[in-house]
């Protein structure tokens, strides 16, 4: 059973199809780089999966359940643009609170225990609208990870991220990875994204324009899959 | 975590917000006093008129000072995508929408709570008010639900609309008419000494079934509000 499953999905803005029949598989384990150029639906795609807006046409399957089931949800971790994280909450209250909305058996102890890992406890009382831009980062990738999800969606994660949040976020994903979870990500960043990908697929216009394993290739030139497969817009 | 849990997790979260920015309870209490002192101007305070009216004018207060905090309510979640981090977790969207009701209506009601006394001052009702406290406290918290109700589900639905603010109160004075109605005309026969008998009675049942539709029709309908 794949991860992921996404079975001839449109969707429509008004008239306009932002995805045309996209069909891509993520089985588990597998990390999933989406790339594609802006307006190419990467985002689209990817809020469908987590389950934040329906598909016009088609289906998508989250280790073959829906992705708005309750206990999809509960193996799902999401990063998009936004940090999704309170500024009128402490960083502990905040991981408190998703900890709480994800059944954690100890919230709090799972809280302390993400801000530690991602170099957070000493600011654990502060509130997030004092944090620098980098330690918010950080604890939007603690509040995707607190719940040990088994799939990770992640919206450019590497984008505006500081040094210190890159290295925490690639370390955080390759444990992820050596513990067998899947990972789809969308970014623009070719170079972070194809070192830790297994697979990719090129989104062009709402379309797959390529979808495949990793290859050598790519890593040498992450420019690679675009000049070959072909995405001049 | 179970249901209960779910919704007290989402209604403390949103209180400890309010309490800590105070943006919407600041603006929906000094709008309050200011609508009540200027009514107090407007009309006679010894009138009989005044006394009649006076369940009109106490729920226009509510319902407009009420419309601020409810504003509020999904905004809140706007700033740093924090919606998308409540659909994604795996709660239903009834725990979602029924916690942040409970805020809602825990704010509104405290907007209430310390507008009577004012409006009692200003207006010389504080004697008949005072002997009607407990039934005027049920009327007030029935129709504050009925607000609450319509308030946030449309807070839902206008969350993603630039001219939210605006939208808000258009759509959601046209359904709450009965509910502002049945809350008007029982304050205003409780302010006069009247009884909760007869046409009264008929109101409050008409108030309390308001209440229970629009909660049930909310509930069944905030996942689609919310995912589409």
């Amino acid at each position: 059973m794949s991860a992921v499953a996404i079975e001839g999905v449109w969707k429509f803005y008004g008239d306009y199809p932002a995805l045309r029949d996209v069909r891509l598989e993520a089985e588990p384990g597998a990390c999933l780089a989406l790339i594609g150029r802006n307006g190419a639906g990467k985002t689209t795609l990817l809020r469908i999966v987590a389950g934040f807006s329906r598909p016009g046409r088609g289906k998508v399957k989250i280790f073959g359940t829906e992705p708005r089931e309750t206990e999809t949800r509960r193996r799902m971790g999401f990063i998009g643009h936004g940090i999704s994280v309170y500024d009128e909450l402490s960083a502990f209250e905040n991981l408190t609170l998703f900890g709480k909305l994800y059944g954690l058996p100890d919230p709090r102890k799972s809280a302390l225990e993400w801000l530690e890992r991602t170099g957070l406890e000493r600011v654990r009382n502060g509130l997030v609208r004092e944090f620098s831009r980098g330690m918010r980062q950080r604890l939007a990738v603690a509040r995707a990870f607190l719940h040990e999800p088994s799939l990770l969606l992640l919206d450019e994660p590497f984008t505006a991220l500081d040094d210190r949040a890159i290295a925490v976020l690639q370390r955080l994903l390759r444990e992820a990875l050596a513990a067998g979870k899947t990972i789809v990500m969308s970014t623009h960043q070719l170079r972070e994204a194809l070192d830790l990908a297994s697979h990719v697929a090129l989104l062009s216009r709402g379309q797959v324009a390529f979808h495949g394993p990793r290859t050598p290739e790519m890593v040498a030139d992450p420019g690679y899959v675009y000049a070959r497969y072909g995405d001049s817009g | 975590m179970n249901f209960p849990r779910q919704v007290l997790v989402i209604a403390i979260k949103d209180l400890r917000a309010e309490i800590r920015t105070k943006e919407a309870i600041n603006a929906s209490f000094a709008f309050a006093l200011v609508v009540l002192l200027l009514f107090s101007f407007a009309f006679d305070p010894e009138a009989e008129t005044t006394r009649e009216i006076s369940g009109g004018l106490l729920w226009i207060v509510f319902a407009f000072a009420g419309t601020l905090v409810l504003n509020r309510s999904f905004a809140r979640e706007l700033p740093n995508d924090c919606l998308d981090a409540l659909i994604a977790a795996p709660i239903s969207g009834a725990a979602l929408f029924l916690g942040k009701a409970l805020a809602n209506y825990v704010l509104v009601m405290a907007m209430e709570v310390v507008s009577l006394p004012v409006f009692c001052i200003f207006n010389n009702v504080g004697g008949p008010v005072s002997q009607k406290i407990w039934p005027i406290l049920m009327v007030m918290a029935l129709g504050t639900w009925g607000l609450t109700v319509i308030g946030t589900i449309f807070s839902a639905l206008t969350v993603n609309i630039r001219l939210r603010e605006v939208m808000l109160p258009m759509l959601t004075y046209p359904i709450l008419v009965p509910a502002l109605m049945a809350a008007m005309l029982l304050t205003k026969g409780l302010v006069l000494g009247q009884p909760l008998t007869g046409d009264s009675l008929t109101w409050l049942k008409m108030l309390i079934g308001f209440d229970l539709i629009y909660t049930a029709v909310s509930l069944a309908l905030v996942e689609i509000v919310l995912v589409g």
